[in-house]
């Protein structure tokens, strides 16, 4: 078991933002959360990632309590993400962005940078090798030295996915990866997502309004609403799970 | 003409103390959208260590410098430990107000343990070199680069150091630098000892070109220095020294043709013109909300 939560529940004030949330993850699978607007999708990511601290409830990743970790140690466990609304370090390089994401990877301190220049001229040109080559694996590294800000739409979420590879996950958190994106590329998108998960043997689970792409690639769906938790199960489960075309569509709705 | 070169050395100098000053202000502000108040007081500190080193210790000058930059260094961090991080997710008006009171603490604990000024002991010869009709000091010297140095230094730690990158970082996206492996709160302390330890070395210098020392000394100073780097455009390293000079030759400017008393009169109307106009400061620039 690659992440267990169990009984999480979070609340914003008086708020119930996400009550009694389960999940199980396998080594290798891929999820899918869905779920109307406000449903309490991205807060389930936020309490993975350390964002915000579960008021309630245990969020295990490889047997290793999440809950009440800091988000930098829980991303140095393993666990990356990207944002619905694309956050990069607009004014940083391309190869900045995915350089700072190895942070946890690199060893050297500023005080050595300063006194042993030597070594860390070798240190950074060996950080600069691989960042260049994950950049290169997604066929960006002809923009390493452009400002992510100029980048076209398309090409910013790439490098949020490569800035998120560049921390060694061994679980991604795909938030909204369609978003923006225009019904012709959705294809696409499937085959990068399943791309990047052979490449680096990666568990995913992703948050996405698309259906097609969910019920395309997700081997297992779980449908929230209101916080709830109201299906889970197989794609052809949840396209016939009235709860949730009730949720989606409002009653008497199909997908 | 050497009357003018003269007072362009003069510039420089002050220039560099309080472009060094100002880049504390600068710092902070850009990592936690703060105003550290105290920071003036901080740069009092510094020439109250180096005064107590020279006298008690009777080291020499290098050694006083960086006993007193770590010393600051250290207080910084434990101010920003103590007073700032629980203030962190609260009002930035809160952690303004929270510092102004760190400052004055700072102020009223110096006026404690040294209720009367004190006599900064000199640390370097009195050299002094005639080129033309200019007169440079040993000191002037010293003060010049070694703030200029001092500023590269830092320049190069915040353009090519991965610690560096997670202060820039940390200016545009606090919630997820960390989110990227970053640890957090060692970048913020990171930040605030080097942002004091300038600090510190701008009063060692200034303790050593003007001798007597208060406790509140760093009050005027402080403003100064703070005003610079909202000239230069605060949260940006390099408008913070540039804004420091700009103050410095302002200033120098207005003594060599004007009475003395308008001094900070003049240069601050030129402040509040410039402000006017680039009301990001020179280097700063807007950064547009979405609504």
């Amino acid at each position: 078991m690659l992440l267990q939560a169990k009984h999480v529940t979070h609340y914003f004030g008086g708020l119930c933002a996400v009550s009694d949330f389960n999940l199980e993850v396998q080594k290798g699978e891929l999820i899918g959360i869905i779920g109307p607007n406000g449903a309490g999708k991205t807060t389930v990511f936020n309490l993975i990632t350390g964002v915000y601290k579960a008021t309630q409830g245990s969020i295990q990743f490889e047997g290793q309590e999440l809950v009440g970790r800091k988000p930098n140690e829980i991303t140095t466990l393993g666990i990356a993400r990207t944002f619905q609304n694309i956050r990069l370090f607009k004014e940083l390089s391309v190869l900045n962005n995915v350089r700072i994401a190895a942070y946890s990877q690199t060893n050297y301190n500023p005080l050595e940078a300063l006194l042993h220049a030597g070594r860390f001229n070798s240190a950074e040109q060996k950080d600069i090798d691989t960042a260049m080559d994950l950049l290169a694996v997604f066929q960006m590294d002809n923009f390493a030295d452009e400002a992510s800000k100029n980048l076209p739409y398309g090409l910013q979420r790439r490098l949020e996915i490569a800035r998120a590879m560049a921390t060694k996950p061994k679980l991604l958190l795909l938030d909204e990866p369609a978003a923006g994106i225009n019904p012709n590329e959705i294809v696409q998108l499937m085959e990068f997502i399943q791309w990047i998960r052979r490449q680096f043997d990666l568990t995913i689970i992703l948050i996405e309004h698309q259906m097609r792409l969910v019920m395309n690639i997700c081997e297992r769906i779980k449908v929230l609403d209101f916080g709830a938790t109201i299906a889970e199960g197989f794609p052809i489960e949840i396209q016939h799970n009235p709860k949730v075309m009730e949720a989606y569509l409002g009653e008497g709705g199909e997908l | 003409m050497d009357y003018i070169l003269q007072q362009s050395l003069n510039a420089l100098q002050l220039g560099s103390i309080y472009a060094l000053i100002a880049l504390g202000y600068t710092m902070v502000y850009g990592i936690l959208t703060m105003i550290n108040f105290a920071h003036g007081d901080l740069f009092m500190v510094g020439a109250f260590f180096c005064f107590i080193v020279a006298t008690f210790l009777k080291l020499s000058f290098i050694p006083t410098l960086l006993i007193s930059m770590i010393g600051v260094a250290l207080l910084g961090v434990a101010i920003e430990r103590v007073a700032y991080r629980p203030l962190r997710q609260a009002p930035r008006v809160s952690a303004v107000i929270t510092a102004l009171g760190v400052g004055i603490l700072l102020e009223s604990v110096m006026l404690v343990i040294f209720p009367y000024p004190q006599s900064v002991p000199t640390l370097l010869p009195n050299i002094t070199w005639t080129i033309g009709g200019v007169t440079i000091s040993l000191l002037q010297v010293i003060i010049i680069c070694l703030s200029i140095g001092l500023m590269l230094l830092l320049d190069f730690i915040v353009r090519r150091t991965m610690v560096g990158m997670a202060m820039r970082a940390i200016s545009w996206d606090k919630v997820i630098v960390p989110l990227m492996g970053v640890p957090l709160n060692l970048i913020i302390s990171v930040t605030f000892a080097l942002g004091t330890s300038l600090g510190a070395a701008a009063g060692v210098m200034y303790s050593q070109a003007f001798p007597v020392i208060d406790p509140y000394m760093g009050v005027l100073i402080g403003w100064k220095a703070f005003i610079s780097a909202v000239v230069g455009g605060i949260g940006n390293i390099r408008g913070a020294m540039i804004g420091g000079f700009i103050l410095g030759a302002v200033e120098i400017m207005v003594v060599a043709f004007f009475p003395s008393t308008y001094r900070d009169f003049v240069a601050f109307t030129l402040l509040l013109v410039l402000l006017i106009f680039r009301p990001y400061g020179i280097l700063g620039q807007p950064r547009p909300q979405k609504v």
